[in-house]
């Protein structure tokens, strides 16, 4: 994770375009100024944190199955919850999978695991638009070499 | 089996805590019951799911913006209906349906 620059997924592990279904992974970094504050002798990652990493997950599977024609923007979230808690060095496991497509927003769902131990689940909904800016589409497509998308899920043009 | 406007009208009283019975087919969605943007989303969701359909709602949204359609014609609740009628008709209609 780059808390700093609020990339919170490492890796992509797999992206099934057909099942609409993606595994990511995200190291929570063993010290930050986050824990120090959060909470003072008891760091722990914050929900909101948490559920950011589940939202950027669904957000890369999005873009896969869109083929980076559009972004999506975080709209609406349902039944966040946080069942235990994640710990400074742990390594999460998040699947994501597409529960809706429909006209310019799609509903995903996430999950989120350390080993076998689920720590948190939750329904988003993205609004999907057209990139605004030519540059911020350069910016994902960087990040997307950086954590291993797919290239096969890349867009060709 | 309840009409369409009825399933509509139950799923809009649900998502945005409108009272029912302030509900009627001469409702405009955004005028009248006050439903934004987003809470549109979560009935678009429902209505997508209920009906086995996809409302093509940028196709409207953009009708309207260009001049081609009237808000009404989309989001008075009697004429949602209708179009739903015909999304279903025509869904089933297709071939593989």
């Amino acid at each position: 994770m780059q808390l700093d620059y609020f990339i919170l997924i490492d890796r992509i592990l797999d992206l099934n375009i057909e099942a609409k279904t993606i595994v990511v992974e995200a190291q929570v970094p063993p010290t930050h100024t986050i824990f120090e504050g959060h909470f003072p002798g008891f760091p722990i990652m914050p929900g909101v944190l948490l559920t950011e990493a589940m939202a950027q997950s669904c957000g890369w599977l999005l873009l896969g199955v869109m083929k980076f024609e559009r972004m999506p923007f975080l709209a609406m979230i349902k039944e966040a919850k946080m069942r235990g808690f994640v710990s400074p060095g742990q390594l999460l496991t998040i699947e994501a999978k597409i529960e809706h497509e429909g006209s310019g927003f799609a509903v995903t769902s996430a999950k989120a695991r350390v080993g076998k131990e689920l720590k948190c689940s939750a329904e988003i909904t993205f609004r999907l638009i057209p990139f605004p800016d030519p540059a911020f589409r350069v910016h994902m497509d960087a990040v997307a070499n950086k954590i291993g998308f797919p290239l096969q899920a890349m867009p060709h043009d | 089996m309840s009409s369409t406007f009825d399933q509509i009208a139950n799923i809009i009283a649900e998502t945005c805590d409108i009272p029912r019975d302030t509900i009627t087919p001469e409702s405009h969605a955004i005028d009248d019951l006050g439903i934004d943007s987003l809470d549109f989303l979560d009935i678009a969701f429902a209505i997508d799911k209920a009906f086995g359909i996809k409302m093509p709602l940028e196709k409207w949204t953009q009708e309207v913006n260009d001049g081609k359609a009237t808000t009404e014609q989309y989001f008075v609740l009697k004429n949602l209906a209708a179009r739903i009628d015909e999304l279903v008709a025509a869904k089933n209609a297709s071939p593989g349906a």
